[in-house]
């Protein structure tokens, strides 16, 4: 893969069958609670994986933890990844844990794809709709957890949303033709839309009011529970987004930066409703939502519609 | 007018200092905040716009910025009874009920230090018990909601005061600290308020007539 189009992992083609996936990831605690953290983490780890459109196959811990605190925290967040990682049907085979003053963990995970199965990035092509497959919002419903103003709904919702794994999600889209795939995260998702519209050459129409949000992220948009990161996201892009009436907490939630957000994929329109029903057979955990449609290129890479 | 003071405060903490001023307002007033980043400006804003506030903002000479908040008094009404059903509302309830349930700032208790020493005799001593009181505040279970600031108490949550880290801790658990801005006036410390917001004489009886209990070291 070349580094232009900003995909989600390295890929080294090994034989004609067989290329391995690479990729590393980590972070600081989103949520209190140590295991739930750990799951978190591996989920969002693997799913750049998934996003590549791979079977993950073995995960090293990478972790920094501080003296003043109980190992026991470390154990349960180490306790939370392998109970991701053995879920995605990997095995967890060690990893490395330094000493910092903030607790930090991820995974970096090595796993397999056939060289002519790997979902790029980009290859939309106009005519094709997009659908993602979690719903959005968690960076707001985290500031307001952090604020102490979340429901216990959205708290349960976001926590659910953020350590469920893209594996089954993958699992569906594969067996279709889908043209460009990446995994929603830090840059939002109309970051995440940009980069796959100008690698794609096209113009993508989103229609916010047909996004799932995560429970009640609406509200705290509005209420000004905004991370700072969802404005760095509007700063880069908003040159490129053509925003019509989209109202602003709309634009909030569609900058706001997710943690181990859902798969974005582009797939000609007559497969929609056949991946819709076997999402729904395969119990997928989290709202599926067709954000929108692939357009000729036009004079912005996105148009809200 | 209320002042907020929230520079220095990472994101969501501006928000919440200024939603709680807001719902301090018995009648519309006029709420300035500082800050000092513009994500603060920016969420500060829409929460103040959601609440049926007249917004404005401008970038201070000294660095950081000052929102001013008009709020009407159709708009106070609406925050604190309630009655009508808004989004705004809502997550105003949602703060309500998380205050009932969980945190430990929940039965009215208004703790009040008018002066900055405890009880009469010695006035070094009288110090040094002020002190540890409000530390012992920090330990109770139940935390106190508001705690108000005047004439000699003013002192306390100034610049040189022994108090600030503990008052601090109180902050950050909830607990609103006011201080009497015509005695910070008069005793010339208005630049050196280190904690809280500036609060005047119609809030001051307004908190303490809505106390269950009030607390006077």
């Amino acid at each position: 893969m070349g580094l232009e189009t900003s995909d989600d992992a390295a890929v080294y083609k090994i034989t004609d069958e067989i290329a391995m996936i690479q990729t590393v990831d980590f972070f600081t605690p989103v949520v209190d609670d140590p295991y739930t953290f750990g799951q978190i983490a591996a989920a969002n780890s693997l799913s750049d994986v998934y996003a590549m459109g791979g079977e993950p196959k073995i995960a090293l811990n990478i972790a920094a933890f501080p003296n003043c605190l109980d190992t026991e925290i470390l154990g349960e967040i180490l306790r939370g990844g392998a109970d991701k990682v053995k879920e995605a049907g990997a095995v967890l085979v060690g990893g490395h844990t330094i000493q910092d003053n903030e607790p930090k963990y991820g995974l970096s995970v090595s796993g397999f794809v056939h060289p002519d199965k790997i979902f790029k990035n980009y290859g939309c092509k106009p005519g094709e709709v997009l659908i993602l497959t979690k719903p959005v919002g968690s960076g707001i419903v985290n500031t307001a957890v952090k604020a102490g103003m979340a429901s216990d709904e959205a708290v349960d919702e976001v926590i659910r949303v953020m350590a469920s794994l893209n594996k089954t999600a993958k699992e569906v889209i594969q067996n279709y033709p889908v043209s460009a795939c990446t995994d929603v995260t830090g840059f939002g998702l109309l970051g995440h839309c940009t980069e796959m519209a100008s690698a794609s050459a096209v113009t993508l129409d989103i229609c916010p009011k047909d996004i799932a949000w995560i429970t009640d992220a609406d509200s705290y948009a509005k209420m000004g529970l905004v991370p700072a990161g969802a404005y760095r996201n509007r700063e880069h892009c908003e040159a490129m987004v053509e925003v019509g009436n989209a109202e602003e907490f709309e634009l909030d939630l569609l900058y706001d930066p997710q943690t181990s957000g859902g798969l974005l994929f582009s797939v000609a329109k007559e497969y929609m409703d056949s991946i819709l029903q076997d999402f729904e057979e395969c119990h997928l955990e989290t709202a599926v939502s067709v954000i929108g449609k692939v357009t000729e290129a036009g004079e912005k890479w996105i148009r809200l519609v | 007018m209320i002042t907020v003071n929230a520079i220095g405060d990472a994101c969501p903490i501006p928000v919440i200092k200024t939603k709680k001023a807001i719902q301090t307002l018995a009648g519309a007033d006029t709420i300035e905040v500082l800050v000092d980043n513009e994500i603060a400006v920016k969420n500060v804003s829409k929460m103040a716009e959601a609440e049926g506030g007249e917004v404005s903002f401008k970038e201070l000479s000294e660095g950081g910025y000052k929102v001013t908040i008009k709020i009407s008094a159709a708009d106070t009404h609406r925050t604190n009874t309630k009655d009508t059903v808004g989004e705004a509302d809502e997550a105003a309830a949602v703060v309500q009920e998380l205050c009932m349930e969980g945190s430990s700032t929940c039965k009215k208790t208004v703790v009040v230090i008018a002066s900055d020493r405890m009880g009469q005799g010695n006035d070094e001593l009288g110090k040094v018990l002020l002190k540890g009181f409000i530390f012992a505040v920090t330990q109770l279970d139940e935390l106190p909601r508001v705690m108000l600031f005047y004439n000699g108490g003013a002192a306390l949550t100034c610049e040189g005061s022994d108090s600030l880290a503990d008052l601090k801790i109180l902050e950050e658990q909830g607990v609103e600290i006011m201080t009497c801005g015509t005695c910070l006036d008069y005793y010339g410390l208005k630049e050196k308020l280190q904690i809280g917001s500036i609060t005047n004489m119609y809030s001051i009886v307004e908190t303490m007539s809505g106390a269950d209990k009030v607390i006077r070291p």
